[in-house]
């Protein structure tokens, strides 16, 4: 069967495949956001247990593979009565992974803002949250788009992973189309162009937002 | 409150690092409606004596009174115990600063630089924000420039935008750290004349400057500061026509042979 | 479930599950190694190409760089590993697993190289030439040598990517780390155990490449061309 005939037959379930990638992409996404942030603030404080346990946190998720999380949170947890479908175990895995690679971009970005910034809003009399949400926030995600963005790819890539504890992505769906129909070479090709197709337009649209070099 | 005593009363103030002192124990008062500039080589202390004013800086010794209240402390018994964050930036609301760098919000336009400080801090309506803010830009002379960002405006009409954020809280006392230092030469002047349209209003001023010929001008009390130390205070005409002290001497030749 | 029983099986098969994990760990680092070995090469003449004066390089490097980014890794595998088998060119899988690290990494590299010796100051080439060096040589005795230090921390950092990354290779049957691991717990279902050990046997070999990046990144704020 020829490339052009193997995709008419399969272009629907590979894009439907592919809703689900980005799904679980943005699921794990919110997650990272919401936890990461949380993280940088403990971060920022330089000292004292939350700091220290923080540190440790993202140490560990980021000097573990993600394979090996996903593994010990569908698996290992179901062994000790803890389950969570493949879905919800890739979504909480992900999203505990880019927590941790979140909340180095958000520190170092909230440590960008120019101190003289804080200075100025503590001088006309601004408290400690009022500055961070009105002045240095504001200011702290300009900077940190470009690698948020960075970030939001390589959880898009990495759903892939997510295929090999069964979760729905495309991945998942290749291999099993791959088995259905004997090629494997002409099904992964087509799977990787897809991602290609979705990827590099957002990787170019992070280069246009990075601050000019 | 008095008239007679001094709006912002500095007692014995000290600043130490590990590596060295950078304060050794300040003495200083001024008066409402005083003008006072801080002069002094670079590493005399001067700025840092500003910014202990409004507590941007901890002394390690001494008080700053702020009309007859200790900033940055409280009076808990018989001790000293350390401000709350929201009382010390109570405190902060009534000093307005002016910074070398200006510390413009980048992402604020002019008029939202000058208008946030009063819907935030002073819970203004945002439209009595509004009203004053523009007075205030057309005061220091850029009321057309209200909804520019900060990066399309030059350095002496950022420092004049900072100028009217500072005076938008009202304050009874502001502190200038250099304004005009990070400025191009030919820009200096059009802040200088807003300082002096301050200070023929009655504004209490302490400003740490380079500017001599403008110290002179406006100032009712010159300190000359060197090492931590105050060296010689007095009205300009002494420090600057008859200097007592041979440190004072030497700084003012220094700066006159370029 | 841990109970009294299942703890002394542990301890009984303790020393044949270390052993076999440390066989994987070993599989891994060279896995590793091999892999960053043809990146860094590959990388690096891709890192060239990119600077190249002439258009048709410059866009071959590009487009490389494009392609093997924007596709997941584990994509990469399976093309080469499972999709190259069908159609008669059968890798064993630790080449294809080489293989597809490497050409994957050299796309990175390949970026972090060229922004590397685009950060060394234009000044330095141009008082090269001013001395009479040739573009050639400056490059390779004063460039290059800048562009080194300041290449080092995100180099750093790929390479512990590149280690978690091996161990999708589990999934194409090569006998690393990840790949000992699930079939230690298909035969003896100590799931969690297992699994935790492997998470902190890669963070063993990790945090000390992540030290290393760290000292890089303090070390390499740049002697700042005067």
């Amino acid at each position: 069967m020829g490339v052009l005939e193997l995709w008419t037959e399969i272009w629907p379930e590979l894009l439907d495949a592919l809703l689900a990638s980005l799904k679980l992409a943005l699921g794990a996404l919110a997650l990272g956001l919401a936890l990461g942030l949380l993280l940088a603030l403990a971060r920022l404080r330089g000292q004292g247990p939350l700091w220290r346990a923080t540190g440790i946190y993202i140490e560990v998720f980021r000097g573990t593979p993600a394979l090996i999380q996903l593994f010990i949170i569908y698996f290992g947890l179901a062994a000790v009565g803890i389950t969570f479908s493949s879905l919800q175990a890739a979504i909480i895995g992900l999203g505990l992974n880019a927590a941790a690679y979140l909340a180095e971009i958000f520190r170092a970005g909230i440590q960008a803002v120019p101190r003289g910034q804080s200075e100025a809003a503590l001088a006309i009399g601004m408290n400690r949250t009022q500055v961070m949400a009105w002045i240095v926030l504001p200011q702290a995600a300009r900077i940190v788009l470009a690698p948020v963005g960075n970030v939001a790819i390589s959880l898009l890539k990495d759903t892939s992973v997510a295929s090999l504890i069964a979760a729905p992505d495309l991945m998942l769906r290749a291999q099993d189309l791959s088995s259905q129909y004997f090629q494997p070479l002409q099904i992964y090709l087509i799977a990787g162009g897809i991602y290609f197709l979705v990827c590099f337009p957002l990787s170019w649209l992070v280069r246009a937002v990075e601050p000019k070099r | 409150m008095s008239s007679t005593e001094p709006l912002v009363r500095i007692a014995s103030l000290t600043k130490a690092y590990e590596s060295h002192v950078v304060l050794k124990g300040i003495d200083l008062e001024v008066k409402v409606g005083e003008k006072l500039s801080l002069i002094g080589p670079s590493g005399s202390g001067k700025t840092t004596l500003l910014r202990c004013i409004n507590h941007l800086e901890r002394p390690t010794g001494g008080h700053v009174f702020i009309d007859g209240q200790p900033i940055g402390v409280k009076r808990r018994n018989d001790a000293y115990v350390p401000m709350t964050s929201t009382e010390l930036a109570r405190m902060r609301a009534s000093i307005g600063m002016v910074f070398q760098r200006f510390n413009l919000f980048p992402h604020l336009t002019a008029i939202q630089n000058v208008m946030i400080g009063q819907v935030k801090v002073l819970k203004r309506p945002r439209a009595e924000a509004h009203d004053v803010a523009m007075g205030l830009l057309r005061k220091v002379g850029i009321g057309e420039k209200a909804d520019s960002f900060p990066d399309k405006l030059s350095g002496g009409q950022q420092q004049r935008v900072a100028i009217a954020r500072a005076l938008a809280m009202h304050p009874k006392l502001m502190l200038f750290d250099e304004a005009t230092s990070a400025l191009d030469p030919e820009l200096v002047g059009e802040v200088l004349s807003v300082m002096r349209q301050l200070a023929a209003e009655g504004m209490t001023m302490i400003i740490v400057t380079h500017e001599m010929r403008f110290a002179e001008s406006v100032s009712d009390q010159v300190v000359f500061m060197a090492d931590g130390e105050i060296v010689e205070k007095g009205p300009p005409q002494q420090i600057f026509r008859a200097p007592q002290m041979e440190r004072t001497r030497a700084f003012l030749r220094a700066i006159h042979d370029h | 479930m841990t109970d009294a029983a299942s703890l002394s099986r542990l301890a009984a098969l303790l020393p044949d599950i270390l052993r076999t994990l440390l066989w994987g760990a070993g599989a891994t680092l060279m896995l590793t190694a091999a892999s960053f070995a043809l990146a860094a090469t590959l990388g690096f003449v891709l890192a060239l190409m990119r600077r190249s004066d002439w258009l048709p390089v410059r866009a071959v490097a590009r487009a490389y760089l494009e392609l093997f980014r924007n596709v997941p890794i584990l994509t990469q595998l399976f093309i080469l590993y499972f999709g190259l088998a069908r159609i008669g060119i059968t890798l064993p899988a630790t080449v294809a697993a080489i293989l597809g690290f490497g050409l994957n990494g050299a796309a990175i590299l390949s970026e972090v190289f060229r922004s590397s010796i685009n950060a060394v100051d234009r000044g330095q080439h141009e008082a090269a030439l001013a001395i009479g060096m040739t573009p050639g040589r400056s490059f390779r005795s004063i460039i290059l040598p800048q562009a080194f230090p300041i290449a080092l921390p995100s180099t750093g950092s790929f390479l512990i990517g590149l280690l978690k990354d091996t161990s999708l290779a589990s999934a194409a049957a090569v006998p690393e780390l990840a790949f000992r691991a699930r079939m230690l717990v298909s035969e003896t279902y100590l799931t969690t155990e297992i699994y935790l050990t492997v998470a902190v046997i890669y963070l063993f070999l990790s945090l000390p490449i992540a030290r290393f990046v760290r000292w890089a990144e303090r070390r390499s704020v740049p002697h700042r061309a005067t």
